[in-house]
């Protein structure tokens, strides 16, 4: 296994945990819990097949991504902001809704329970390692542009605001509501695109083909202690863990299984605050009082 | 509070409304007096391209042939799979089908709730008591079992036959016993035709969803292709997909699995082994009709045309004239019972 093969690998398994990393940062920040990546990438993977399949080009299929991952992203804003609902049942639901709505529109556009017909996307060359892929540049530079917003912008000053002290927030005259719904359908997009990316990347969308990444992303912001760099850091140590599980498989090194343990027990180790201390923004999950 | 319920509520309802919106339609207009026969599908449901629409395609040509009204259920999460078999079993069916192995634990419970409603399971996974001995299925159910290994072993001869690098891959879904089965046959085929090849074996997860995660499966079939295999046989469901897209990019060979796939990656699939999956459900629901059912272990092989690997116009020029016929006279010699194909690794 030469180095190169490895970190190309590691870096397209690791795209989509970015995109939805990305997100979850943005709507924790502002303080509402992100359970619901999984669901953005799911209902971002199934717009853009449909957009693609539709119009012809992967470039609408993903402007199609993103508004699916818009959609969903407003509704789990207007549950938990307007209505107050808890925020982890909500992101749960939003799962739940993300499988049922992708598997009806299935079947219903293209009468299969289980897989789209082929579309066109990007990324065709073997030989180009998914750098002829333009999600994969998006996706790398997610975590930089977005800890230049949070930590460099008026704007991204506010979201952290919101985050942390809403009623401080408020009080120089801030709307806490509409930061934090500017917050969630930006989670919505980014956490699509995620979705988009595997999509687009394997021509063809497949019932629930996100397979969990999206709480693998929860547990990289975690890890990552609610900082976009650190928890794009997580992401790739993540997909390294997989990378290494992928090339151990069938040699008698070491249990592939204890390697694709790492993820989890390093997230309980980090909760459990072995490695420094996973502080969460302040007012995460508060928007029922 | 109230508001976050009324939401919880609505949400959970659209939720469940949509889960059983898969089923619109199916209850093909009912004639009384003739047999009731539910189906319950498997993860992948109908459209999967491979076993789930086998179990379509028989109970099909049933419905033509001999007139049941048949009735089909798409669970959505795994909860839902008891619910939907227990739907069917309390509606009183005269034949309820559980279409894949997972369906093993609840189709034997309900079997012993329902002794009057006969069962069948597709891939039955017969369970083990302490002392290791094999628990027979209940009286009332027909556990449909497939050998395959058998069609694996013809699948790996021709791989390593048409591969030529001395290294042939195989993608598995789930790490269990049932897709063991496929590895060890076509392990076996492999090194029966060439004793110094190897094959990579891996597998895409651990749970379920690694039936489905073709992320994963392109991957995985990437770094087996980087390394030099040259043919890849997956026996992994929806995951598979990802291997054939790996197929494609690296222009290399795949094998599909349970049904022809080969428009899945037209020109990259060097042939399938397929499941007879549509001809056991077939016989079930005639034997129903028939009042010849009786439960106990169906075991569908080469000899009973229950497995097999696809040589067709589509493939004929992929595979050589005279690999064709060593693959042939090893079928014969499976058949003949003078090569025994082991079904563990």
């Amino acid at each position: 296994m030469n180095p190169f093969d490895f970190l190309t690998q590691t870096l397209r398994i690791a795209i989509p945990y970015l995109f939805a990393a990305s997100g979850g940062v943005i709507a924790e920040r502002a303080g509402i819990i992100s359970l619901s990546l999984e669901g953005y990438m799911l209902t971002g993977a199934f717009s853009a097949t449909l957009g693609t399949f539709y119009s012809g080009s992967p470039w609408i299929g993903l402007l199609c991504g993103i508004l699916g991952g818009l959609v969903f992203g407003l509704i789990h804003a207007l549950a938990t902001i307007r209505y107050r609902a808890d925020q982890v049942v909500v992101g749960i639901a939003i799962n739940l809704l993300a499988i049922g709505v992708t598997r009806f529109f299935l079947q219903l556009a293209f009468e299969s329970s289980s897989n789209s017909p082929r579309i066109e996307g990007f990324g065709a060359s073997a030989a180009a390692r998914g750098f002829d892929n333009p999600l994969l540049w998006m996706g790398l530079l997610s975590a930089p542009v977005l800890a230049f917003f949070l930590y460099k912008t008026r704007y991204g000053l506010r979201v952290r605001a919101v985050g942390e002290h809403p009623d401080a927030a408020a009080s120089v005259g801030i709307s806490v509501a509409r930061i934090r719904y500017l917050s969630v359908a930006l989670s919505g997009m980014l956490a699509a695109l995620g979705g988009v990316f595997l999509a687009l990347d394997q021509h063809q969308f497949t019932d629930q083909m996100t397979a969990g990444r999206g709480f693998i992303a929860v547990a990289a912001v975690i890890f990552g202690r609610w900082d976009p760099v650190r928890a794009a850091l997580a992401c790739l140590l993540f997909a390294a863990a997989e990378t290494l599980q992928i090339q151990l498989q069938g040699t008698e090194v070491i249990a592939s299984q204890f390697v694709s343990m790492i993820p989890y027990v390093l997230t309980i180790i980090a909760l459990a605050g072995v490695v420094g201390r996973a502080v969460p923004p302040a007012a995460l999950g508060k928007t029922g009082e | 509070m109230r508001k976050l319920l009324i939401v919880a509520v609505a949400l959970l309802v659209v939720h469940a409304a949509l889960l059983f919106a898969g089923g619109r339609g199916v209850t093909e207009s009912a004639r009384p007096g003739a047999t009731d026969v539910g189906i319950v599908l498997d993860v992948g449901g109908r459209g999967d391209k491979s076993f789930n629409d086998g179990a379509y395609a028989g109970a099909d040509s049933a419905t033509r042939i001999l007139g049941p009204n048949i009735r089909f259920i798409e669970p959505g999460e795994g909860s839902d799979r008891e619910a939907g078999l227990r739907l069917l079993a309390a509606e009183e069916m005269d034949l309820v089908i559980g279409v894949g192995f997972i369906f093993s634990d609840d189709i034997t419970n309900l079997a012993k709730e329902y002794p009057a409603i006969s069962f069948a399971c597709v891939d039955y996974a017969l369970s083990v008591d302490d002392k290791g001995n094999v628990i027979p299925p209940p009286p009332n159910v027909a556990a449909l079992k497939f050998r395959e290994e058998e069609g694996s072993f013809l699948v790996g001869a021709l791989a390593a036959l048409v591969g030529k690098s001395k290294k042939v891959g195989f993608v598995g879904g789930m790490d269990i016993p049932l897709i063991h089965k496929f590895e060890a046959g076509y392990r076996a085929g492999v090194k029966h035709v060439c004793p110094d090849c190897t094959v990579v074996a891996q597998y895409a997860g651990v749970t379920p969803e690694a039936f489905k995660n073709p992320g994963k499966g392109k991957e995985l079939a990437l770094s087996q292709y980087q390394s030099g295999v040259n043919v890849i046989f997956h026996a992994s469901g929806s995951t598979g997909q990802g291997v054939f897209e790996a197929a494609r990019a690296t222009r290399k060979l795949a094998i599909g699995v349970d049904a022809d796939q080969a428009d899945e990656a037209p020109g990259f699939v060097l042939t399938s082994m397929v499941k007879g999956v549509d001809a056991a459900v077939f016989d079930a629901i005639q034997r129903v009709q028939n009042k010849t059912f009786a439960g106990g272990i169906y075991s569908f092989g080469l000899k009973e045309g229950g497995v097999g690997y696809i040589y067709d116009e589509k493939n004929k020029h992929l595979i050589p004239d005279d690999v064709h016929a060593r693959v042939e006279q090893l079928e014969q010699e499976i058949i003949a019972g003078r090569i025994k194909v082991p079904s563990t690794r």
